[in-house]
């Protein structure tokens, strides 16, 4: 009975939404063509990028402040077992793999965060390939897993939201938040992007490493 | 019909049937995972709704590029709390939701 109700009316909403979105008229305030026009004062070439740092930059560094406390909140409830977990036997294919690997994943996370300011890439994407790179060299058992951060993880976590928070407090003076003055806007940008790819992927990581202890087989 | 809308048509199927999964699934792991495929739909429809005529919009797609990042974070918090869970009572559903 219940299935079939919500079976009904999941069809239902499909079908509206489905109908409303086929009769849309066109949109009344083209951003892109804004994005375009103002992509010359924003200190970089790719629109993306422009928009997720100059235009609409505080819903980047809410953002990050999201992923923050996300992680907090993973290691609060996270369970510590202090009994280290049984060594499994060692594979050498993987681990030389991995060993391989690992290096040009870093060097491909600088890459990234490099061509975000002309084409496709950025610190997202950046530190996704570092969070990757930490995961694979844990499935490898060449990285522990984390239990408690240190001070050093500690500030590595927070140095994307703290670059970001000292950028946006000196040029507060500019009139708007994060509206940067635009002689420095490259400079200031690749300086955030910097911190962000660099705290993105220890919080990346820390969202897999904090848990893969328990319960390992 | 543009790629776009088609996008969006896509996306709009798949938040109602992550939306079923989440009212229809008892066990957490499942309803962790039709809540994501509710957001995949919803970033779907937003970056294809507004690139219905053609040209690419890049608000949107910096907004799902923030979105999918916080998808993420969220996703592995809820896990978190469901190991929890199955740690203290031993049960992957919620209680009185059998």
């Amino acid at each position: 009975m219940k299935r079939a109700a919500v079976t009904l009316a999941a069809l239902a909403f499909a079908g509206l939404t489905g109908a409303a979105m086929l009769e849309l008229s066109a949109p009344p305030v083209r951003l892109a063509a804004q994005v375009a026009a103002n992509i010359e004062r924003s200190g970089v070439a790719h629109p993306v990028t422009a928009v997720l740092l100059n235009f609409r930059g505080y819903d980047t560094l809410l953002e990050i402040a999201v992923l923050l406390i996300a992680l907090v909140g993973l290691t609060a409830v996270a369970r510590r077992d202090d009994a280290a977990p049984a060594p499994s036997a060692a594979e050498p294919v993987l681990q030389t793999l991995a060993r391989l690997a690992a290096p040009l994943m870093a060097l491909v996370a600088v890459y990234l965060l490099w061509a975000g300011a002309f084409r496709p890439g950025g610190a997202f994407q950046a530190g996704a390939v570092l969070a990757a790179a930490a995961v694979l060299l844990n499935l490898a058992r060449l990285l522990p897993a984390w239990t408690s951060p240190g001070a050093g993880l500690r500030w590595g976590l927070a140095a994307g939201f703290l670059v970001f928070l000292i950028v946006a407090a000196a040029t507060i003076g500019e009139g708007a938040l994060l509206q940067y003055p635009p002689a420095w806007a490259g400079g200031l940008i690749l300086a955030i992007e910097a911190g962000l790819a660099v705290s993105l992927g220890l919080t990346l990581a820390g969202l897999f490493l904090f848990l893969s202890e328990e319960e390992r087989p | 019909m543009t790629t776009g809308l088609l996008f969006a048509l896509a996306g709009a199927a798949l938040f109602a049937m992550g939306a079923a999964g989440v009212v229809l699934l008892a066990q957490i792991l499942r309803r962790i995972l039709a809540f994501n495929v509710m957001g995949s739909g919803a970033f779907l429809a937003l970056v294809g709704l507004a690139q219905r005529d053609g040209a690419a919009d890049p608000v949107p797609q910096a907004m799902v590029l923030t979105g999918i990042v916080v998808a993420v974070a969220a996703t592995a918090l809820a896990l978190a709390l469901a190991r929890r869970y199955r740690a203290l009572t031993g049960r992957d559903a919620l209680a009185g939701d059998d």
